[in-house]
């Protein structure tokens, strides 16, 4: 959800006057809500800008995205980042699979009741 | 090498096995803004917003609510030290990677270096975190709309965007 998020809120920006990038991992998510400009960078979720404790690499996907900005002339414009994940690609069949749950059983319960609230808000008409 | 994952299809598949038969309705619009650039990066004020739920440690918490999925809006300034920042989130793949090094996901000493070596004009005084909201109207209308006045206010021309 947090990429349809900034995607909602770029495309705000870049309706009233604002050029925005977004650098992103779920690319199929911020492809479907169209935004501008979008880096995406085959990591998992959580490293969109580069790998933990590799700035170099960071500063790299960066420069990408100020090439992108000083670049792209039509919406809808994507580039790809080139890194590959250093600890190989076996992440890809497991996230979001039954043999690897999302959340820790704790996390998802605090889930489930936030979930709950919204809905008991929503029906109080206080969202 | 393995193509990219399809998240959409992946949580549909997901959510369906562990009993929720109503998938998720994605954002989807046909239409795309564009604003070019108005001057050179080098001339550019330049701002960070991201939805990594990001704090300053010991600062009080950010005004928001995380707590019922309502969305919500903060700031904090953008000349903290990546040293002073976290994340308390949890929607990020938590075996394969880390939220300890927040540049990975929050890219501020990057930023920061942009400024110094002049790719980039400025940093805005603030940098904005938006929480996630199950009605995406409220992301639009209300939550998007302040981070918009907050760039406004302070004389923001570009913006980096970043999900966890």
């Amino acid at each position: 959800m947090c990429h349809q998020t900034v995607s909602l809120v770029a495309r705000v920006l870049e309706e009233n006057g604002i050029s925005t990038v977004v650098m992103c991992t779920a690319r199929d998510i911020v492809e479907m809500c169209g935004v501008t400009r979008m880096v995406h960078t085959d990591f998992p979720l959580g490293s969109p800008c580069g790998e933990p404790h590799n700035p170099a690499q960071q500063r790299e996907v960066l420069e990408i995205a100020f090439k992108l900005l000083e670049t792209a002339f039509v919406p809808r414009t994507m580039v790809q980042s080139p890194f590959k994940w250093s600890k190989g690609e076996a992440w890809k069949d497991l996230v979001f699979t039954p043999e690897q749950p999302y959340q820790t059983p704790e996390v998802e319960k605090r889930w489930l009741e936030k979930k709950e609230f919204y809905r008991k808000l929503k029906a109080e008409g206080k969202v | 090498m393995a193509s990219y994952v399809r998240y959409i299809d992946r949580t549909r598949d997901y959510y369906l096995s562990k009993g929720y038969d109503k998938p998720y309705k994605w954002a989807h619009f046909e239409d795309v803004p564009f604003t070019p650039l108005k001057k050179p990066l080098a001339e550019s004020k330049v701002v960070l917003i991201s939805t990594s739920e990001i704090e300053v440690r010991g600062a009080e918490q950010p005004e928001g609510d995380d707590k019922s999925n309502v969305g919500g809006m903060y700031s904090i300034p953008s000349n903290v030290s990546k040293e002073q920042l976290y994340s308390p989130s949890h929607s990020y793949d938590r075996v394969a990677t880390t939220l300890e090094d927040v540049d990975a996901f929050y890219p501020t000493s990057a930023l920061h270096a942009a400024v110094k070596s002049g790719r980039i004009g400025g940093l805005a005084a603030r940098f904005h975190g938006v929480y996630n909201a199950y009605s995406q109207r409220r992301t639009r209308e209300r939550d998007a709309m302040e981070v918009l006045n907050r760039c406004r206010e302070d004389g923001v021309d570009v913006a980096v965007l970043v999900p966890v």
